[in-house]
C-alpha cells in the first residue's frame, strides 16, 4: 500500500472541535451558533420573513459580490507524482476483495480504490453472503473509515502514549499475571468467527490456563442456539433456502433486514416473486410481528401481534401441523383474527410439506426457535429448505451467561485485567448488570475500539482499533465460508487490530496482524503451493472448501416435556427492542450517511422514536413527537412517540442504537437510549411498560409524513389472482396521451438510449441504494434541521406507501429518482440552459451553468431535484476529501443536483467502447443503485436494443410509467408488484389494478 | 415667467451623466470580457516556471524521447500520467549525475519527497477530460499541446476556453491525423487535410460529442 501524506490531516484533527470542522454535519447535529451563523449569512425569505429593505440590500450585495467573484483567477495547482513507480496506476481504479464483519459474520466485498484510497464498496459476486450485493452498512463503511472523530491516539488515563509504551506496560502487567495462570485475565469480545482470532484466543489459554474469554454482542444469536439445543440437543446453525420454499412463515424474524444471510435471503425470496412474463409461480410469505420490519413490510399476509404472544401463536401452529406440544390450544388465548390466521397458515404449511419453511426471530425466546425447528422437522423441510450445519461462530455458547459471569467476577474483585475488544458493554450490556459500576473493581482495564466511546472512557488504556478496511483479518459468512480480510489502506489513525492486541498478550508483540493471519492459513492451506493458494484466496475473496460441514441432527423425542411454558399473557404494554435499521446496535451512530438514511417504514432520520399503533397512542393521549417517559421495572428513559399504522396494539417498538453519549460529533445526543430499559430478563421484549406523557414535544425529522397517493396511481399492485386474470393490469389504469399530443418537440433517439426499469415487486425497502448513491455521487449530509425543512440531498429516495386498512395496511415501496423524462418539464423552465437533454436521452445537469433559480425543481412532477441551500459539501475536512469519488464533481452552494444515471459510469464505458470501436455492451454500465441491490430490482441499459435486460423488463406486462398522463415520457419505468395473499384470510381492500388506491395518513 | 431652478448647463451635465453612465457600464462589461479572455486569466502562452528546470525542447525535441516514455498512461487512461522521480533517475543516475539543474530531482530521490510540479493545463474541477479516447481517435499531442518539442519551459498552448474545445468537436476532420502520427512532433498536415480528415473520421469512427454531459458531470 502506498503511504498517504497524513500529517496535514493529523494536524487538522488534533484536538479540533471548532464549527469549521464538519460543518454540514454539525449543522445537522443542531448546533445553535452554526444555525444562527448560517441564517445570518444566507437568510431564507420564506422562513425568516425578512423585510423588503434587507432583501434589496442582500440582493445588491450578492449581485456585486457575484460579479467580483467571477473575476478571480483560478489558483495555481500542483501535480505531485510519486517518487517510486507505484504498484497501482494513478488515475485507474482498482478493486480488491475483502469482507465486512457485522456482528461477527462476513459479507464479501470488492472495494474500489483510487490511488490507494478506498472510495466505494461493492458486493463480491463470488461470496455466498453477498452474491454481488451489499447493504447500507457496507456502503457506509467507507465514511466510518475516514471519520475524523475516530480515536487517533493510544491513551493511558489522560496521557497520550506510543505503541511501544503500551506494549511495555501492558506486557509487564501480563507477566505479573502469569504467576497464577492468568486467573484474573479476561478478554471480552463480540461474536468471533475469525479463525485466526479463535486460534489466538485458544493459544492464550496455553499461556494463561486460567484466563477466560467472554463474549457479548447486544444483537446476538443466543436464543437461536439455545433453541437448537432444545430441539436437537446441540447448537447447530440453520441455513434457509427461500428459493425452494412455497410457503414461508416468519415468527417475528427479520431475515431480510438482519442476520448474516440477509442479502442471500432477499435474492432468494424475490426470485420466486418475480413473474416471468405472463406466468407466476409465487411463494407466500407469512409474517407475525409486533412492529414493522422490512420482512413484514413485504409479507403477503402479515399479522400484527405482540412479541410476547408469538410463543402462543407458534405453539398453536405447531400443534396444527403435527408437532406434539402437549398443550391446550393456544389459539383461544389470541384474538379471533389471530386464530383465523393460525388456521390458514397451518393449513398452508401442511399443504406444502418439504417446500415450506418456518423461521424464528432472534428476539424471540429459545422455545420459539425450538418450535420452528420442530415444525420444519415435522413438515419434512429439513434437508430441503433448511440445512443444519456446524455452528459458524467460534463459540456458540450463551453470551448473556458469559457477560453475567464476567460481571459477577468483576464485582467479586477476581478480575485483574480486562481487555475489551471492539465492543461497547458500558453502553449496550443489559442495564441490570450495571457494567459500568462493576468495571470499577478491575485493576487494569484496556479498551480497543474505533472510537473513544462510553467503555473506553472508563478504561485505563484505550487503543484505537483499525477499521476493517485497514486490517488484515479473516471472517466467516453465515454458511461458514471464510474470507481473508485484506486492508485497502494503511491505518489512517494508527489503529491496531484485535490480532495485534492478542499477539501482545501472547508475548509476540512484534507479530503483525498480516503475519498472524498468514501464519494461521499457512497451517490450514498447507505448505504445498501455499503462495498460489493464498493469493487466489485473497484475489477471489473466498477461501475454497471452508463452508461449514453439514450436521445431521434429529429432533429430541421429549421436546413437548422440555419446552418451557409460554410467558403468562400480561395485560398492558410491552416494549420490543430491535437493532435500528440504519444505525444498527449503535456502532454506526456517528455515520452521517446512515443517520440521514430514513428508517424504512417511519422515514424518520437522525432520531429513534417510541413506535406505537395509532389506537394505542390515542388511548394514551399522545401524538407524533410527544415526549413520553418509558418506565419498565423501575428504570425509565424519555423518548418521543411516533405513530405507525399496522403496529401491533399494546406494543411499543424501541430501536436500539441511539442515545449515545460518546459516539462522536454526529451521533451524540440523538434519540433515546433504549438499552437503559433492556435487562437480562427481557433482551428481546419485556411486558409491563408504562408510558407517561411529559407534555414536551420534540421535532422529529421525517422525510415522508403521509405517503398518501391523493387518488393518483403512482404505485400499482395486484394479487396473484388479479395478475393471472389480467397480467397487464398496471397498464390499464391511466390514460397515456398520444406521442404527439404535446407542445414539446419530438426528438429522435437513434443510437443508444439509456433507460431504467425498477421492479417494485422486488424492492424490499432495504435502503442500500440510497447509501450506495450517496457514496458514488459525493452527496453531502445536511443534518436533522435541514431534513425537517425538506432539504435532504439523497438523489434516490424510497417512497413508502400504505394501502388497505389502517390496522393492517399493506406496504409498497417505490424507489424514486430522476425519471429522465424525454419531455422533461424541468428543462423548459431553466433560464440558463443548465439542465438539458443529450442525444442518448439523459437529462443532464450542468452544475457550472446553474444559477440556482430552482424553477426546474418547481416544475418537476416527481420532486426528485435537490438544491444546495447551503454549502453542504464538506470542503475542509482533509480525511473526508479522501473518500470522494474523483469522477464526480463536488457541488457547491446554490447549485441544483439530481440523479444522473451515474453519468460517470456511462462516460467511462462509452469511452472504452469507442476506443475499441464497438457499441457499449448490455450490462457494461451498472448504476450504483443497480449494482448494490440485493433484490436485483433495478435494471439499466439501452432501451433501443431489444435484447438488453432493460428492454426486456420494459416489455414486461407489469411495466408502467409514473404520472404517464402528463406525457413526460419518463425513461425510468416501474414494474407493478404482485402479492400472493392467502384468499382464505379476510380480504383486504386491495389498492391494485383498476380499483385504484385508497391511501390513508 | 417662473424662475428657472436649474441653469441651462444642467442639461449638458445630465446628458453627459446619462450617456456617460451607460457608456461606462457597457465599457465595463467589455473590459470584463476582455480580462476574461486575456492571457492573465487563461494563462495562455505564459511560460510557467517549474521546481525543476526541465526542458521539453531538449528531451522531446533534441533527444527525440517519445511522449509516452514519461506520460505512460496517455493511451489507456483519462490521465496522461506524470513521471515519477524514478523515471528521471533511470537516466540521470548516469547522465548529468552531478548537474546543478538536477539537484531538486536528486533531492527528491534522496529524501523520498515527491517533486511538486506546477500544473500547466489546469481544467476546472467540473470538466472531465479523457486523454486516451482522443489519442486513440487520431488527435495528435501537438494539436492541443502545441510544439512542445520547441518549448524550453512549458506553457499552455490554447486558451482552454470551452469554445476552443468545441471548435474541434464540431469540426474534427480539420484536426485528425493518422494514428501512427499521433505522437509525432514533426507531423505536418497535408494540403488536403479535409479529405484526409473525412477519411479518418469514417475509418476511426470519430463521433465527438458536443453535449454538456460529454465533459461536465
Amino acid at each position: 500500500m502506498r503511504e498517504l501524506d497524513l500529517e496535514p490531516i493529523r494536524e487538522r484533527l488534533a484536538g479540533r472541535t471548532g464549527p469549521d470542522y464538519w460543518r454540514s454535519l454539525e449543522e445537522l447535529a443542531g448546533s445553535e451558533e452554526l444555525e444562527a451563523f448560517l441564517h445570518a449569512e444566507f437568510p431564507s425569505a420564506v422562513e425568516e420573513g425578512i423585510d423588503r429593505r434587507v432583501f434589496l440590500k442582500l440582493m445588491g450585495a450578492s449581485l456585486a459580490l457575484a460579479g467580483l467573484g467571477a473575476c478571480t483567477r483560478q489558483p495555481s495547482e500542483r501535480i505531485v507524482p510519486a517518487v517510486h513507480w507505484p504498484e497501482e496506476t494513478p488515475g485507474k481504479a482498482l478493486y480488491f476483495a475483502t469482507a465486512m464483519p457485522l456482528h461477527g459474520y462476513a459479507t464479501g466485498l470488492l472495494v474500489e480504490s483510487h490511488e490507494g484510497r478506498p472510495t466505494k464498496v461493492e458486493g463480491n459476486p463470488d461470496h455466498p453472503a453477498s452474491l454481488g450485493a451489499t447493504d447500507a452498512f457496507a456502503q457506509a463503511s467507507v465514511l466510518t473509515m475516514y471519520d475524523p472523530d475516530r480515536a487517533q491516539v493510544i491513551r493511558r488515563v489522560n496521557e497520550i502514549v506510543g505503541w511501544d509504551r503500551f506494549v511495555e506496560s501492558f506486557g509487564r502487567v501480563l507477566d505479573g499475571a502469569q504467576a497464577n495462570g492468568g486467573a484474573g485475565v479476561r478478554v471480552l469480545s463480540g461474536t468471533v468467527t475469525s479463525p485466526t482470532l479463535a486460534a489466538q484466543l485458544a493459544a492464550l489459554r496455553e499461556r494463561f490456563p486460567s484466563a477466560r474469554w467472554h463474549q457479548w454482542e447486544p444483537v446476538n444469536r443466543d436464543t437461536a442456539h439455545a433453541g437448537a439445543v432444545l430441539a436437537y440437543g446441540e447448537p447447530v446453525d440453520l441455513v434457509h433456502h427461500l428459493d425452494r420454499a412455497d410457503v414461508i412463515l416468519s415468527l417475528d424474524a427479520d431475515f431480510l433486514g438482519s442476520g448474516a444471510d440477509r442479502l442471500r435471503h432477499t435474492r432468494e425470496l424475490v426470485s420466486r416473486r418475480r413473474p416471468k412474463g405472463h406466468t407466476i409461480d409465487p411463494s407466500r410469505l407469512y409474517v407475525a410481528e409486533s412492529g414493522w420490519t422490512i420482512t413484514g413490510s413485504v409479507a403477503d399476509d402479515r399479522l400484527p401481534l405482540q412479541a410476547g404472544r408469538t410463543f402462543a401463536l407458534a405453539r398453536a401452529i405447531a400443534s396444527r401441523v403435527g408437532v406434539s406440544v402437549g398443550a391446550n390450544d393456544d389459539a383461544a388465548s389470541l384474538s379471533p383474527a389471530a386464530s383465523a390466521w393460525i388456521d390458514a397458515v397451518a393449513a398452508d404449511l401442511a399443504a406444502h410439506r418439504g417446500s415450506s419453511v418456518v423461521i424464528a426471530g432472534d428476539g424471540q425466546p429459545a422455545a420459539v426457535h425450538a418450535l420452528a425447528c420442530a415444525m420444519n422437522e415435522v413438515l419434512g423441510n429439513v434437508g430441503k429448505t433448511v440445512d443444519t450445519i456446524e455452528p459458524v461462530a467460534a463459540d456458540p455458547s450463551s453470551q448473556l451467561e458469559s457477560i453475567q459471569s464476567l460481571v459477577a467476577d468483576m464485582r467479586a474483585g477476581s478480575v485483574e485485567v480486562l481487555v475489551v475488544l471492539e465492543t461497547n458493554p458500558v453502553y449496550d450490556a443489559p442495564a441490570d448488570l450495571d457494567f459500568a459500576g462493576a468495571l470499577g473493581g478491575v485493576r487494569h482495564r484496556v479498551a480497543v475500539s474505533l472510537y473513544d466511546d462510553e467503555t473506553a472512557r472508563l478504561c485505563h488504556w484505550h487503543v484505537p482499533s483499525a477499521h476493517f478496511l485497514e486490517s488484515w483479518s479473516d471472517a466467516r459468512s453465515g454458511d461458514g465460508t471464510v474470507t481473508i480480510v485484506q486492508p485497502l489502506i494503511a491505518p489512517l489513525y494508527g489503529g491496531r487490530t484485535r490480532h495485534e492486541i492478542l499477539s501482545v498478550m501472547l508475548g509476540k508483540a512484534q507479530q503483525t496482524s498480516y503475519q498472524a493471519v498468514r501464519e494461521h492459513w499457512q497451517g490450514r492451506l498447507g505448505s504445498v503451493d501455499f503462495e498460489k493458494r493464498w493469493e487466489k484466496a485473497l484475489h477471489d475473496g473466498v477461501v475454497p472448501d471452508t463452508r461449514a460441514a453439514a450436521r445431521p441432527v434429529s429432533l429430541q423425542a421429549n421436546l413437548a416435556s422440555i419446552l418451557p411454558a409460554p410467558p403468562a399473557s400480561a395485560e398492558g404494554l410491552e416494549v420490543v427492542f430491535r437493532p435500528h435499521p440504519t444505525v444498527d446496535d449503535g456502532q454506526f451512530a456517528n455515520n452521517g450517511w446512515l443517520q440521514e438514511c430514513p428508517e424504512p417504514l417511519t422515514k424518520l432520520t437522525w432520531d429513534n422514536a417510541v413506535l406505537l399503533a395509532p389506537e394505542t397512542a390515542s388511548a394514551l393521549g399522545v401524538e407524533n413527537g410527544d415526549v413520553v417517559t418509558l418506565e419498565l421495572a423501575g428504570r425509565s428513559v424519555r423518548g418521543a412517540v411516533w405513530l405507525v399504522p399496522g403496529h401491533a396494539a399494546s406494543s411499543a417498538t424501541a430501536h436500539l442504537g441511539y442515545g449515545r453519549t460518546r459516539a462522536g460529533r454526529v451521533g451524540d445526543g440523538r434519540g433515546f437510549d433504549a438499552y437503559q430499559l433492556r435487562t437480562t430478563e427481557g433482551l428481546g421484549f419485556a411486558p409491563g411498560l408504562v408510558l407517561k406523557a411529559t407534555g414536551d414535544h420534540q421535532l422529529l425529522s421525517c422525510t415522508q409524513h403521509h405517503g398518501t397517493l391523493h387518488g393518483r396511481h403512482i404505485v400499482r399492485s395486484a394479487t396473484v389472482e388479479e395478475f393471472r386474470r389480467d397480467p397487464e393490469f398496471a397498464q390499464h389504469v391511466e390514460h397515456e396521451p398520444a406521442l404527439d399530443d404535446t407542445l414539446y418537440p419530438n426528438y429522435p433517439y437513434d443510437g443508444q438510449a439509456w433507460g431504467m426499469a425498477i421492479d417494485t415487486g422486488a424492492c424490499v425497502g432495504c435502503n442500500a441504494c440510497i447509501v450506495a448513491c450517496q457514496a458514488e455521487n459525493n452527496i453531502p449530509v445536511v443534518g436533522a434541521d435541514q431534513v425537517a425543512r425538506g432539504r435532504e440531498m439523497q438523489w434516490i429516495r424510497i417512497d413508502r406507501y400504505w394501502t388497505g386498512e389502517p390496522e393492517e395496511p399493506e406496504v409498497h415501496y417505490q424507489p424514486m429518482l430522476c425519471q429522465h423524462c424525454e419531455r422533461a418539464p424541468c428543462e423548459v423552465v431553466c433560464p440558463v440552459n443548465a439542465t438539458v437533454h443529450d442525444s442518448e436521452g439523459l437529462n443532464l445537469m450542468v452544475y457550472n451553468r446553474c444559477v440556482g433559480t430552482r424553477y426546474c425543481s418547481n416544475n418537476c412532477p416527481y420532486k426528485v431535484r435537490r438544491f444546495n441551500f447551503y454549502l453542504y459539501a464538506d470542503w475542509n475536512t482533509e480525511s473526508l476529501k479522501l473518500q470522494r469519488n474523483p469522477d464526480v464533481t463536488v457541488r457547491s452552494r446554490g447549485v441544483m443536483e439530481k440523479c444522473t444515471y451515474c453519468i460517470q459510469r456511462i462516460n467511462e464505458a462509452r469511452n472504452q467502447a469507442r476506443k475499441e470501436n464497438r457499441p457499449v455492451r448490455d450490462g457494461e454500465i451498472r448504476t450504483a443503485c443497480q449494482q448494490v441491490c440485493p433484490a436485483e430490482a433495478i435494471v439499466f441499459g439501452d432501451i433501443n436494443d431489444p435484447e438488453s435486460q432493460v428492454a426486456k423488463a420494459k416489455a414486461d406486462p407489469r411495466n408502467y410509467s409514473v404520472l404517464a398522463e402528463l406525457n413526460t415520457r419518463p425513461r425510468t419505468t416501474y414494474l407493478a408488484s404482485v402479492r400472493n395473499p392467502n384468499p382464505e384470510l379476510a380480504p383486504k381492500t386491495k389498492g391494485g389494478g383498476k380499483k385504484g388506491h385508497g391511501g390513508h395518513a | 415667467m417662473g424662475m428657472q431652478v436649474f441653469h441651462r448647463s444642467t442639461n449638458v451635465i445630465s446628458r453627459v451623466t446619462i450617456f456617460g453612465g451607460l457608456f461606462a457600464v457597457v465599457g465595463a462589461l467589455f473590459l470584463l470580457a476582455a480580462i476574461n479572455r486575456s492571457p492573465w486569466a487563461t494563462r495562455q502562452g505564459i511560460a510557467r516556471e517549474q521546481p525543476v528546470q526541465f526542458s521539453h525542447r531538449h528531451h522531446a525535441g533534441e533527444l527525440g524521447i517519445d511522449c509516452r516514455y514519461c506520460h505512460t498512461t496517455v493511451e489507456d487512461l483519462a490521465y496522461a500520467g506524470m513521471p515519477t522521480t524514478q523515471t528521471c533517475m533511470t537516466c540521470h543516475v548516469q547522465i548529468w549525475s552531478d548537474s546543478e539543474f538536477l539537484e531538486p530531482v536528486r533531492a527528491s530521490w534522496r529524501d523520498e519527497k515527491p517533486i511538486r510540479w506546477i500544473k500547466v493545463y489546469d481544467l476546472p474541477g467540473y470538466v472531465y477530460f479523457d486523454h486516451s479516447v482522443h489519442v486513440n481517435k487520431g488527435v495528435g499531442c501537438q494539436s492541443c499541446h502545441g510544439d512542445v518539442d520547441d518549448m524550453n519551459v512549458l506553457w499552455q498552448n490554447p486558451s482552454l476556453h470551452m469554445e476552443w474545445c468545441l471548435g474541434c468537436h464540431r469540426e474534427p476532420e480539420q484536426h485528425l491525423r493518422p494514428r501512427d502520427q499521433v505522437f509525432s512532433m514533426s507531423y505536418h498536415p497535408p494540403a488536403d487535410q479535409l479529405s484526409l480528415g473525412l477519411q479518418l473520421l469514417a475509418e476511426y469512427d470519430v463521433r465527438p460529442r458536443t453535449e454538456c454531459g460529454a465533459c461536465h458531470r
